[in-house]
């Protein structure tokens, strides 16, 4: 056994818990989550069915915490997890999962798959045997601070175009402000219209907000990729952040992963709770709603229909804030099928947008949400993941379907009446 | 070893040996399983109500919308033998005096007639789920020599009772006895294959509404 095996069956070990063990147990190989799988609805193969992806897994389950399975392997009937069978793997646990959890709500027997993926995603990752693409992207993140090498002045340019384009202020390193606003390198980079729509809400809202110069990028490869020590470093940086400018929220972009990076595993991932609020920009902004902070004008008369990101929606327990927004801006809101808690991934979640080599797999999983746009001919599409938008973007350009990709934090904004006041910076004790 | 020692026998030593590897496994794979325990999650809860372990207990015993239609054998041929399998054995006459012999507790069962005609849907759906899973490509992807065995073993005391009940093949002793047999490799078999899943499932469902449910999730 090489040593970087001996380390990937190590970590795989100490992943497994009683809910795991208890997943394995139950499972009577009925194929359901198979038809729950867009991986697999589309390309018809079972080796996509998703317990099968966890195979590798189950067998060191069963070799190292049951009697029965110690006998077997003792007899020679159970054969040891290889190099070459991990390698195997790779397509299967990263390329063909976007860690969207559909198999995990239909399981009859409740088992959470996409909990174990997550898992053995880390004996993966510890075994050197996660995608390229990935590995990059998880570097980059640490080293310079965002999975596309983005740096501070990128995002100072930004500020100061977005500062010229809204006449607002784009406040950096406010201590006390209520508010950090996390991005993600799509938005500084390909959807800038973000930063400016959140300084139009906060400005209306008459709420105090922030950037942070040492935390500005939410993302967290290290968590797709399954490496908890990274992602414990990547989230830390946040924390840190938060804390030094004591602000009371931190808000997760338009970014579906990210948020789940922060929300739910964040507090576990540095061990301890966090003395700051999590909440994605579509909750804060249903807080809004709800209080009356949010006014808009006017409606968009196109029909529209909304994408909801797996981590957010069915990951994440937003479901209902996306559709009261939409319908305080939209005149004609209609949903496609199996929308809300039974959506279907875009194809790219989970870091799959990242693998090079997972491109065409992704194209052929696309053919899902090619349906259901189909079936609802909207004239745009509304989402709140970057990540989803590019990947659909690509999706639909591939099958040559034109329907422009809107953010909804965007396009509310878009219906909020312009400051006409001269803009008022965040209060704050630096100022 | 004449008709009446088989049947002797298997009521007698076979059946004490059956029932004790049956209750040890069962205690040992529970405590195998539930005392890796798991991490406390340290990120705040969302609360909201219908999703918890116990919801998701109840919860998963129906289909998702829209999953019925694309698996409907795999739906309604499970519910048929799970159902079918629960009343025979708790609701066939014969069976509650067994039980009482063991445990002392009785209970109404159903007319026998009823039950065997559930018998013979029960039968005719373990058939046509055991075609499903030649057919069907993941189902056979993922069929092992468990799933095959299991399904065995799970078959063999519905028939072999049909068949004594109706004196078919062969003699009702020897058949009876042969129902007995296949009910004790049942006992023997169920804590270690994936047949556990009639204990497993509620802890699984369990744990799935838990963690997502901390999330507000109610799955």
């Amino acid at each position: 056994m090489s040593a970087s095996l001996e380390k990937g069956v190590r970590v795989l070990k100490e992943m497994i818990d009683a809910p795991m063990a208890s997943y394995f147990s139950s499972c009577v190989h009925c194929g359901l989550c198979a038809e729950a799988c867009l991986f697999y609805t589309e390309t018809g193969d079972p080796k996509y069915t998703p317990i099968h992806k966890l195979e590798p897994l189950r067998r060191i389950y069963e070799q190292e915490y049951t009697v029965l399975g110690r006998l077997k392997k003792l007899i020679g009937l159970s054969k040891a997890v290889t190099d070459a069978e991990l390698d195997e793997w790779r397509e299967l646990v990263y390329n063909s999962c976007t860690l969207c959890g559909r198999c995990s709500v239909v399981c009859p027997v409740g088992n959470d798959i996409v909990y174990m993926v997550r898992k053995f995603r880390e004996g993966m990752s510890a075994s050197g045997n996660a995608p390229i693409g990935l590995k990059g992207a998880t570097n980059r993140t640490v080293t310079i601070g965002s999975p596309m090498g983005i740096k501070l002045p990128a995002v100072k340019a930004q500020m100061k175009h977005v500062e010229a384009d809204y006449g607002l202020p784009i406040p950096l390193d406010v201590e006390g402000a209520e508010y950090l606003v996390m991005l993600s390198s799509m938005e500084i980079i390909n959807f800038p219209e973000y930063l400016g729509a959140i300084a139009k809400i906060m400005h209306q809202a008459g709420k105090t907000w922030t950037l942070c110069s040492t935390s500005f990028e939410a993302t967290n490869a290290g968590m797709q990729i399954g490496n908890s020590d990274l992602a414990r470093v990547i989230v830390s940086r946040i924390v840190e952040g938060a804390e030094k400018l004591k602000v009371k929220t931190v808000i997760s972009p338009e970014c579906g992963h990210a948020y789940t990076a922060l929300r739910w595993e964040g507090p576990n991932l540095v061990g301890r709770s966090f003395s700051f609020k999590v909440r994605h920009i579509i909750e804060v902004l249903g807080e809004f709603q709800e209080q009356g902070l949010l006014k808009t004008e006017g409606f968009e008369t196109d029909r529209l229909t909304f994408h909801d990101p797996c981590q957010l929606a069915r990951r994440g327990g937003v479901i209902q804030q996306q559709r009261n927004l939409m319908n305080m801006v939209a005149k004609n809101f209609v949903e496609m099928p199996d929308a809300g808690f039974m959506n279907w991934c875009c194809g790219g979640g989970g870091g799959a947008s990242a693998i090079e080599e997972g491109e065409e797999l992704r194209l052929e999983a696309f053919k899902k949400k090619k349906a259901q746009l189909e079936t609802v001919k909207p004239d745009r599409l509304v989402t709140a993941c970057a990540n989803c938008r590019i990947v659909m973007e690509e999706g639909l350009e591939h099958y040559r379907m034109d329907i422009p990709i809107v953010g909804l934090t965007e396009m509310l904004a878009e219906h909020i009446p312009d400051p006409t006041s001269a803009a008022v910076p965040a209060k704050s004790k630096g100022d | 070893m004449s008709e009446m020692q088989f049947l002797t026998w298997v009521r007698g030593p076979g059946l004490d040996l059956a029932i004790g590897i049956f209750l040890l496994g069962v205690f040992w794979r529970l405590f195998e399983i539930y005392s890796l325990g798991r991490k406390k999650d340290l990120s705040e809860s969302r609360q909201v109500a219908g999703a918890s372990g116990m919801n998701t207990v109840f919860r998963r015993s129906l289909p998702v919308p829209g999953m019925l239609k694309t698996s409907p054998i795999t739906y309604v041929g499970g519910y048929i033998f799970h159902i079918g399998l629960a009343v025979i054995v708790f609701l066939f006459a014969p069976h509650i005096k067994f039980i009482q012999s063991l445990l002392g507790l009785s209970w109404p069962g159903l007319p026998s007639q009823l039950v065997d005609l559930m018998t013979v849907v029960t039968l005719a759906a373990m058939l046509v789920v055991l075609a499903d899973r030649i057919n069907k490509p993941v189902k056979r992807y993922l069929s092992r020599f468990e799933d095959w065995f299991t399904w065995a073993l799970t078959f063999m005391p519905l028939l072999s009772g049909w068949m004594a009940v109706h004196h078919l093949l062969l003699p009702y002793t020897t058949m009876l006895a042969l129902h007995i047999l296949t009910v004790e490799l049942l006992l023997i078999f169920l804590p270690f294959t994936k047949l556990f899943h009639a204990f497993t499932v509620f802890g699984s469902r369990w744990y799935n509404g838990t963690v997502n449910g901390h999330k507000g999730v109610a799955v």
